[in-house]
């Protein structure tokens, strides 16, 4: 039966839409032109800008600590929010589970007022301490997820052999959970480190003043620099950033569990 | 093991959400804190004549964005969901791959692109599809448009994950049957997958209720939405109680939505759970016979 080619065309002009936007964006840091009406010419000027301006380094560096922070803190929070989750069925992982699936959907500004609040409620200075918390607080259900997913496919007889060869609950866990869930940790981590070095919502409304990121360094320049082609750039080296960590992560997510090619080489030897 | 991220989700994000909804029964105290006593004056400075306009456009462009996005979404899924595994699998990722990039980056891209002197003013412009004085930027449409473009993944995905598992065989049988393609691509398809379509209409709606970034780059002063109010409630007037309340609002306006589909599922299932009873009674009467 011939297709009809319709729903093709439409993904293939979804496409273009979706990456239109980035490919002018990345083609203007590399134009003479201000505003990239048109091509004027290949420069590199605009990134020597970039270079020499310190507090965009200052940010960069702010983005590196809290990303870094709240990823570790968010792996461990995550992953044994996900073994737990893995392993009993209760009510109250039921509600465990509403816990962690409520701030993937609540909008990012209740989140960031809710917050902000918070810490003014408790006489708490805003700065980087307060957006690392935040940052920890929406990062923990990405990881869950990412590491229940790979739970899924987790085969929980690995555990109980490893208990009747002797290991006890913790042996079992380091030496033989632990190792197989790590890609998917890792993987977790990685988009972790991802969102949080991208977000400004949540971190608009809990920085303090003096108190930047990258993402709000952005926003700052679009609101007061008429610095177009330098802000071109620093988007441009943040959507390089993200590209890489996201591909990854899902080379993190993809990898298989080690023990099925080991099976077959014992296989074939014996 | 479940206590470390029960207790860090209980103290930031159940108890400063509920603070948010106590906090909008106090009023503002001067010195732009929070005044002591409990009163309901905040809740009546919210029903003055400014706030329903804006309540009112950010849910219709919230449902205009939902609306193209599914409309744009449904024909992508079904064209993934078509394809052999390894392509479908690099395309899904392709379509969220934006998603993952910074959202400042991106609306500031379309900043760019709808500049007066930008680039798609010129090719507009050349193409005399516009006069060289149509303003592209800061207003309703402008909104809209960044909107979809941010939130299309969202729509894509459930619709995709649900086409994924749909029974294309149907669609031949309906054909052969002597419907047209789009007949059977509206009567079969698209039932089908209702649930996906489901999600994704909250997906889409629940973060444009929700946005900021959008309307404060790319809208003007006269196509605020109720983040920028709570923005400007918070910061500018340092009026938390206000801001409170207007949040609340939101909250409410996300919750309502996703109890209705909530409600809308669970009766998709007990429908099924029914129908497949049926049927397994059928099938044991046709065994007894």
């Amino acid at each position: 039966m011939k297709r009809n080619p319709f729903p093709l065309v439409v993904l293939a002009l979804v496409l273009v839409f979706l990456y239109l936007p980035i490919v002018v964006l990345t083609a203007n840091s590399f134009n003479l032109s201000r505003f990239g009406g048109s091509w004027e010419g290949f420069t590199l000027k605009w990134y020597g800008q970039l270079l020499n301006d310190n507090q965009v380094w200052f940010a960069f560096v702010n983005s590196l600590l809290i990303a870094a922070g709240a990823t570790l803190a968010s792996c461990v929070l995550g992953t044994t929010a996900a073994l737990s989750l893995h392993r009993w069925r209760s009510r109250l992982q039921g509600i465990h589970y509403g816990l962690i699936y409520t701030p993937l959907v609540v909008p990012e500004i209740l989140m960031g007022i809710s917050l902000l609040l918070s810490f003014t409620a408790v006489g708490m200075d805003c700065g980087l301490h307060t957006i690392l918390l935040a940052h920890i607080t929406f990062c923990v259900s990405y990881v869950t997820m990412t590491v229940l997913a790979r739970l899924q496919d987790f085969d929980d007889s690995l555990i109980e052999a490893a208990r009747d060869l002797g290991a006890n609950a913790w042996v079992s866990f380091i030496r033989v959970q632990f190792p197989l869930l790590l890609p998917g940790i890792i993987s977790g981590g990685l988009l972790a480190f991802t969102l949080s070095i991208d977000d400004f919502v949540i971190t608009f409304f809990v920085a303090g003043p003096g108190s930047s990121t990258l993402p709000l360094k952005v926003y700052s320049m679009i609101k007061h620099s008429p610095k177009l082609p330098v802000i071109n750039c620093l988007s441009t080296v943040m959507l390089a950033l993200t590209f890489a960590l996201v591909l990854a992560s899902r080379a993190f997510q993809n990898r298989r569990h080690p023990k099925a090619p080991n099976g077959r080489k014992h296989g074939a030897i014996a | 093991m479940s206590a470390p991220s029960v207790l860090w989700l209980a103290i930031f994000f159940v108890i400063p959400t509920l603070l948010v909804a106590a906090i909008s029964f106090h009023a503002a105290a001067p010195d732009g804190g929070i005044g002591r006593e409990w009163t309901l004056e905040t809740w009546r400075h919210i029903s003055n004549p400014n706030y329903p306009s804006i309540i009112c456009r950010t849910l219709w462009i919230s449902a205009a964005t939902a609306a193209c996005c599914v409309v744009l979404a449904l024909p992508c899924a079904f064209a993934i969901a078509r394809m052999q595994k390894k392509w479908r699998s690099i395309m899904a990722g392709l379509i969220m791959l934006p998603f993952w990039t910074s959202f400042v980056v991106r609306v500031f891209a379309w900043r760019l692109l709808l500049h007066p002197e930008g680039f798609l003013k010129h090719l507009l412009v050349s193409a005399g599809l516009a006069q060289p004085g149509t303003q592209l930027l800061y207003n309703s449409g402008a909104i809209l448009l960044v909107s979809v473009y941010s939130f299309l993944p969202f729509a894509i995905m459930p619709i995709y994950a649900a086409a994924e598992k749909f029974d294309f065989s149907l669609l031949e049988a309906a054909r052969d049957l002597g419907a047209r393609s789009f007949l059977a691509f509206r009567r079969i398809f698209i039932p089908g997958i209702r649930r996906g379509v489901v999600s994704a209409i909250l997906m889409v709606f629940i973060p444009s209720v929700g946005s900021y970034v959008i309307p404060d780059l790319v809208g003007g002063t006269s196509s605020e939405l109720i983040g920028n109010k709570i923005y400007q409630r918070t910061f500018p007037d340092r009026n938390l109680p206000h801001a409170s309340a207007l949040s609340a609002l939101m909250a409410i306006g996300v919750l309502v939505p996703l109890g209705l589909v909530a409600a809308f599922l669970r009766r998709l299932d007990r429908r099924e759970a029914l129908r497949l009873a049926e049927a397994g009674g059928i099938k044991q009467r046709g065994g007894a016979a």
